[in-house]
């Protein structure tokens, strides 16, 4: 099925006309109105009249995560405040968060878009939606939320965690779509199974996921266990939230960007040359219609391609490849972005730690699991089991409060962290995508 | 009426407790006492060594993390109630064990157990003013 024929199916001819209007319209926009774009564009020797043609976006700068840390926190809005009614932020590398704003009309397309994805991937008016995203700063709750919504179905805002209790509202409640995360599905199915309910008794048709990587294996093991089709969908804050792309229940092949909404290019990324459809790089986005946080050439840093093959769902707008990795070191933790810097700047602050450090991820039943293995120096050292052991959960109380992610941690002998070249391996990743 | 103690830090792999003592060995140093105190992923191992100096050069050479603390070694009745009668001293005079262990030699015909206090001066004084023979470091290692 799909929520917006009209837009979902433009003819080719026709939806790049649009595109162009959009961000022309964008472009000029941005310059007026936010100084670090204006300075970007002038730097680079191109003004908004110089965008004549849709290929004329690859003359513009990129726009990276940097940037919007040096703009903290509201440096991008492109409205008065008076105008932006939402705000959400994901974590950022040094602590501070990246910030994106929503007008009343951002909200409004956004809630549009989020519909469209919940179609696409097997919901109707009629559902249930059992959303077990996080509410919160996160886009993930709330965006799917709003969806829902729009739509017309009825939407059950559980949020993440309390797992037993989901259990008992799926039994309750009969919801027919699950939306969270991909690990989070695996592990409602084992808590289910340890309560003695079945997911071929409970009602779900569908299943949404996404906020991590995950593959194709791991759609076989979630529909196998889940009983329902697993539907991956794609987005990020500082596009927009969930609802940037998403694949049909047709095809299960590749996710369908809004393109009416963002202008997808795939990048190499060392020379930001644009590579044609097909060839994997780095995902880069511009926004088209977005009023308060609009964006320019925005550099994901996921790894995919693109595929302009007509789909069978009848949809014409380009399908990117499920995201096979990342261009810089951010770890998806349960949905929760880490970048090694950041435990680093927690030991850091807590000055007698030895910033020696390795990050252990794991895969254990379905979760996620931290472990950050800190090396013990003379300062640190005590003779007493119970000072080490403080050392450890006050380590780890505070990656909790700093990056909102449970980690375990484990005390290691002086140089026993492997350095290559001088420089240290930071992150073993064990799970398999 | 100290007695230093050198402590090491381990992880608990096979093989980290025969390299701390292999290192002893090659430096000539002779344990006089030892304890080990483990959790799942780290231990510390305890020492009373002849050559606190020598040791401690010789495990921080091969990448240890060593630690230098004061505990008190005692000489107790190796009779029923011996061990208690000091305790129970201690525990009069607030004075709280961390932890203890035992000393290899014998002290004439008494034990001679170690123990690191919270509350070291006051352990002392508490244990002398009633009589305990607390033995001193130079005294022991070369027991």
């Amino acid at each position: 099925m799909i929520y917006n024929i009209e837009f979902e199916t433009l003819p080719r001819e026709a939806l790049e006309a649009i595109q162009l209007r959009r961000l022309q319209a964008t472009v000029q926009r941005v310059y007026a109105t936010v100084p670090f774009y204006r300075k970007q564009f002038d730097e680079a020797g191109i003004s908004p009249g110089d965008i004549r043609a849709l290929k004329d976006l690859q003359r513009l700068p990129f726009t990276t995560k940097q940037d919007l840390r040096d703009n903290y926190p509201f440096g991008m809005f492109a409205v008065p405040m008076d105008n932006v009614v939402r705000i959400h932020a994901s974590s950022g590398t040094t602590g501070k968060p990246t910030v994106v704003g929503y007008t009343a009309r951002d909200i409004d397309t956004w809630s549009e878009l989020m519909a469209r994805a919940l179609v696409a991937g097997g919901a109707s008016r009629g559902d249930i939606i059992h959303n077990a995203y996080g509410y919160g700063l996160f886009t993930g709750g709330l965006g799917i939320h709003y969806g829902a919504e729009r739509l017309g179905a009825s939407v059950i805002p559980i949020s993440g965690g309390n797992t037993k209790r989901q259990i008992l509202i799926m039994k309750d409640f009969g919801p027919t779509i699950l939306t969270c995360t991909p690990s989070y599905a695996l592990h409602l199915a084992e808590v289910a199974a340890e309560n003695g309910i079945g997911f071929e008794d409970l009602k779900f048709k569908s299943g949404i996921f996404g906020a991590e990587p995950w593959s194709q294996n791991m759609r076989d093991e979630i529909e196998r266990k889940l009983h329902l089709n697993a539907i991956d969908i794609y987005g990020l804050s500082e596009v927009i939230g969930p609802g940037v792309s998403i694949e049909c229940l047709e095809a299960k092949s590749g996710l369908h960007i809004f393109e009416d909404h963002f202008i997808p290019e795939v990048i190499d990324p060392q020379t930001g040359e644009v590579l044609p459809y097909g060839e994997m790089g780095e995902l880069v986005f511009t926004s088209i219609t977005k009023e308060a946080f609009p964006i320019i050439r925005y550099r994901t840093r996921d790894v995919t391609s693109l595929n302009a093959d007509p789909c069978i769902c009848g949809r014409t707008h380009v399908r990117m490849h499920r995201v096979t990795g990342r261009t810089d070191d951010m770890l998806i933790i349960r949905g929760v972005n880490v970048f090694p810097s950041q435990i680093e700047s927690v030991l850091m602050e807590m000055r007698w730690v030895e910033p020696h450090y390795q990050l252990v991820v794991d895969r254990v039943d379905n979760l996620d699991i931290l472990t950050v293995m800190v090396e013990v120096g003379e300062q640190t050292f005590s003779d007493e089991v119970r000072k080490l052991q403080d050392l450890e959960k006050k380590i780890s109380k505070n990656i909790k409060e700093y990056l909102g992610v449970s980690a375990k941690v484990t005390l290691v002998e002086p140089k026993s962290i492997p350095r290559s070249e001088g420089k240290a391996q930071r992150v073993i990743d064990k799970r398999k995508f | 009426m100290r007695v230093e103690q050198i402590s090491v830090f381990l992880e608990n792999k096979a093989g980290r407790l025969s390299e701390v003592t292999g290192i002893l060995a090659e430096a000539a140093i002779n344990i006089r006492a030892l304890s080990l105190a483990d959790t799942s992923d780290f231990g510390i191992l305890r020492l009373i060594v002849n050559d606190n100096v020598k040791a401690v050069e010789a495990l921080k050479q091969r990448g240890f993390t060593v630690g230098k603390t004061d505990v008190v070694a005692v000489e107790v009745d190796d009779r029923p109630g011996g061990l208690h009668r000091i305790l129970h001293f201690l525990y009069k005079a607030n004075v709280n064990v961390e932890y203890m262990y035992a000393f290899v030699q014998q002290s004439g015909d008494n034990a001679v157990i170690i123990f690191r206090f919270d509350n070291l001066d006051e352990a002392v004084r508490v244990l002398m003013e009633n009589g305990v023979k607390v033995i001193a470091g130079e005294q022991l290692y070369a027991m």
